[in-house]
């Protein structure tokens, strides 16, 4: 019972760290500048990715021969802690490395694998992935976007949504219907696709955190050769699960303040009767904060002792989102309501320190929903974790055409 | 990385649910719980004594095992698990453990043999009525060497061979070892909210008293034997927290109702998914106290705080619910949730609410932060 690095742990750690010291600082003080989602914001973040990939940092346990580090699961959490410390970190390639990527490397020829792994991970190609629509998204099998063959091609219509950069992506693996005479799961293709094709039209959404991260994704005849099938025809539903299981990996730490933040705030904040650190039901709240926090962090020690024993975690990550996005939520509105009347402001040129505490209140509700709703993660819980029976389905053994809908 | 039992551990942990699936069933805690005149299995005492777990993490030189205290932990959670009729936490978590980190040579030379050999039951006394005991409400005192007061609840007072006392000094608080069947005591036995747990009113009229760690440090004291107690107390609580999700689960998959298992229903489902996630969190947290608690790290106080904390929280919600999802036969006494429910009760109350624990973590963390 110890979290301390072993010797080769703490050997990697220390390398990891005094390389970061030597490349991040230049690195991050350019970076601070940038406006997120801005063109010079992708281009330093691209930069920083190519850096690490030629040191070895970037995608740490995949192979050399393709661009990555060659290294073990264990030390790339230990790399993502240093980088998190040393205040660097982009979003922008977790979906297409975390998720995509894997799915190309699973299900595609050496050819394909070999054009698009290392552009990947140098960060010059960034990839999507179109499985959301308006008539399924918890439901991802409900699909809608066809697929119909057409000599040795596919000629693809429909309609994809919530696509997470999507508007900046060059590729992206997309979910496909082609046979609607069987049930959902069963006619089920996967392909990638390049994005800048002129029959795929992105039409970015606007959130209701102000933000325009994800898209609409519009297919007009969008013509894809058969060899950009992953996975056979019909099989796409065992690829996506593939992608989806990478998915519970990627999707990790909670992104926001925490609660150290909170106390500061609270500590300079005047309550009804005295600072609002002092105020007893406040002291609870953060007890609770604490703990879960602590929790989650002591969690992921386990998982990377499973990692360091050789064993693969399972689906128990799927606590940490649920934890997570839930706690950022309770804990942006606990802050937003200890500055009374001063907390309906956003603006960060009047209020700077309460500004983060705003964005995560708006950003939290996504948090809750993105990668799988707290209901859906709870539903794998009890299912993957527990072995209890799954839902009851109306919809096993109907063709897909003749199942209800309702929108 | 190592965050985990090694294989030693496991194996212990094993062999201890081994010998309490065959030592202490449910009709050994139900044997305490419906006699009103028995507060422990003394049959079950000798025999864990035999296993030599009240000396796992007592040192050699005193007749122990000299084992790790992940150990105890390990142990502790199976005897949680077990709802075991037995006063092992006053008596090893509190008495061996607080001696061990407070006690004279002389103390230790004298009174951890006995433990270990089973011969001694320890109990710790602060609660002096209704509320939180403090500096300034304390009216317990030692004149002389001679302890005068009352103590309610006294947790396995009524058994008791040995207990530690909270009491005032000059003035200023001490903790002290007095021998419970010497002069001066008077004990009664009280009714407890979880009969397989004894507990008693006593009072001291002169009886002779032992000062345990420096005078005047009696709350600082208490605290660090308290510190060390609330991480075995939350395996205790997680081992318990666990048997009731598993419990939930058996019946959940067991029962029917319209026309399927109650298991395959949401509500149900996502019930049991939150049981998990409050064990898994009061896990972590109780294995970070482990570590505190076997390296004697400075992070104890936060460590043990935030363990006793999840742990609370995690059986509290685990025990209840278990009671819901059995429905009506989760009501009944012959059902077994009743034990879990109030042993949940007990173990979070016996070494200070959440609330107070609360407290103390944000005090601490205030501390570190000043710092
Ligand atoms: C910020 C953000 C980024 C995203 N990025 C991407 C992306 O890059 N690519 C992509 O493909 N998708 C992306 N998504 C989509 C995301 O995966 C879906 O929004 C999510 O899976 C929920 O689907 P839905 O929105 O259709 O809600 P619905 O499935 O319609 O759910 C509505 C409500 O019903 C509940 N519900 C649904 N089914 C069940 C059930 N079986 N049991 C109990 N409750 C149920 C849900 O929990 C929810 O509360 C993103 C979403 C967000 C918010």
């Amino acid at each position: 019972m110890d979290f301390n690095d072993s010797t080769e742990e703490a050997a990697y750690r220390e390398k990891a760290r005094a390389w970061l010291a030597e490349n991040a600082a230049a690195h991050r003080a350019k970076w601070g500048e940038l406006k997120p989602n801005t063109p010079e914001h992708m281009a330093a973040a691209k930069e920083w990715q190519a850096t690490k990939a030629s040191a070895g940092y970037a995608c740490i346990t995949w192979p050399a021969a393709i661009g990555g580090g060659g290294g073990t699961p264990i030390q790339s959490v230990i790399f993502g802690q240093e980088e998190t410390k040393a205040g660097l970190g982009y979003g922008y390639f977790t979906i297409g490395l975390g998720m995509c990527v894997p799915t190309v490397m699973a299900f595609s020829d050496g050819e394909t694998k070999k054009r698009f792994v290392s552009p990947a991970v140098r960060g010059d190609e960034i990839w999507c992935q179109l499985f959301s629509e308006p008539a399924g998204g918890s439901d991802v099998a409900a699909l809608r976007t066809r697929a119909v063959k057409d000599g040795d091609e596919w000629v693809i219509n429909g309609q994809k949504v919530w696509t997470t950069g999507a508007h900046y992506c060059d590729y992206g693996i997309l979910l496909t219907r082609t046979d609607p005479d069987v049930p959902k799961h069963k006619g089920l293709t996967m392909f990638w696709i390049d994005m800048k094709d002129p029959a795929v039209e992105c039409r970015p959404i606007h959130q209701m955190s102000g933000g325009r991260e994800f898209n609409e994704v519009y297919f007009t005849d969008l013509r894809v050769k058969d060899s950009q099938r992953l996975g056979e025809v019909g099989d796409g539903w065992k690829v996506a699960l593939v992608t989806l299981m990478n998915e519970r990996l990627a999707v990790g730490g909670s992104a926001g303040p925490n609660y150290r933040e909170i106390m500061k705030l609270a500590r300079e904040l005047a309550g009804a009767t005295g600072p609002s650190l002092k105020d007893q039901s406040f002291r609870e709240k953060l007890a609770d904060w604490y703990v879960q926090s602590e929790g989650l962090k002591f969690t992921r020690f386990r998982t990377m002792t499973a990692l360091s024993r050789g064993q693969t975690p399972g689906p128990e990550s799927s606590i940490g989102k649920i934890i997570s996005a839930n706690q950022l939520q309770e804990l942006a509105n606990t802050a937003v309501e200890m500055e009374d009347q001063y907390g309906i402001l956003s603006d960060p040129e009047v209020a700077p320190a309460e500004a983060a505490f705003q964005q995560s209140l708006m950003w939290a509700p996504g948090l809750r929903i993105a990668g799988g709703t707290d209901e859906i993660l709870k539903n794998i819980i009890a299912e993957r974790v527990l072995g209890l029976p799954g839902d009851v389905r109306v919809d096993k053994d109907v063709a897909f055409k003749d199942m209800p809908t309702g929108r | 990385m190592d965050f985990d039992y090694s294989d030693d551990q496991k194996f212990l942990k094993e062999e201890a649910r081994k010998f309490l699936a065959a030592h202490c069933d449910v009709g050994v805690v139900r044997g305490v719980l419906d006699n009103a005149d028995r507060s422990f299995d003394e049959k079950l005492w000798k025999g864990v004594a035999e296993q030599g777990w009240l000396g796992a993490s007592i040192p050699e030189e005193h007749g122990g095992l000299g084992l790790g205290r992940v150990e105890l932990c390990a142990i502790a959670e199976e005897l949680g698990r077990a709802v075991a009729p037995i006063p092992f936490a006053s008596t090893v978590y509190v008495l061996a453990e607080g001696l061990m980190a407070y006690g004279s040579d002389a103390q230790k030379a004298s009174i951890l043999p006995r433990i270990a050999a089973g011969e001694v039951i320890g109990c710790l006394a602060t609660s002096e009525g209704p509320g939180v005991v403090g500096p300034a409400t304390l009216q317990c005192r030692v004149d002389g060497g001679k302890l005068s007061g009352t103590k309610i609840p006294v947790t396995d007072g009524d058994v008791a061979d040995i207990a530690l006392v909270l009491a005032s000094e000059s003035g200023r608080p001490g903790l002290f070892l007095v021998d419970l069947k010497g002069a001066g005591v008077s004990r009664e036995t009280l009714k407890s909210l979880d009969p397989t747990r004894g507990v008693a009113k006593i009072v001291f009229d002169g009886a002779p008293a032992e000062r345990v760690g420096d005078a005047g440090a009696g709350f600082e004291v208490v605290q660090g034997v308290l510190d060390r107690a609330a991480v075995l107390l939350a395996f205790e609580q997680l081992g318990g927290a666990d048997r009731c999700l598993e419990m939930a689960k058996e019946y959940a998959l067991g029962r029917y109702a319209f026309g399927r298992v109650i298991a395959g229903y949401q509500a149900i489902k996502h019930k049991l998914a939150d049981m998990y996630v409050k064990n898994e969190v009061a896990r972590s947290n109780a294995y970070y106290g482990a570590w505190a608690l076997n390296d004697g790290a400075q992070e104890l106080p936060v460590a043990a705080a935030a363990a006793r904390i999840a742990a609370s929280e995690a059986f509290w919600f685990a025990s209840k619910e278990n009671i819901q999802v059995h429905g009506g036969m989760g009501f009944t006494w012959d059902v077994d949730c009743h034990l879990y429910y109030r042993r949940s009760r007990q173990l979070s109350l016996v070494a200070g609410a959440p609330k107070v624990w609360k407290e103390r973590l944000v005090s601490e963390l205030e501390k570190k932060n000043a710092a």
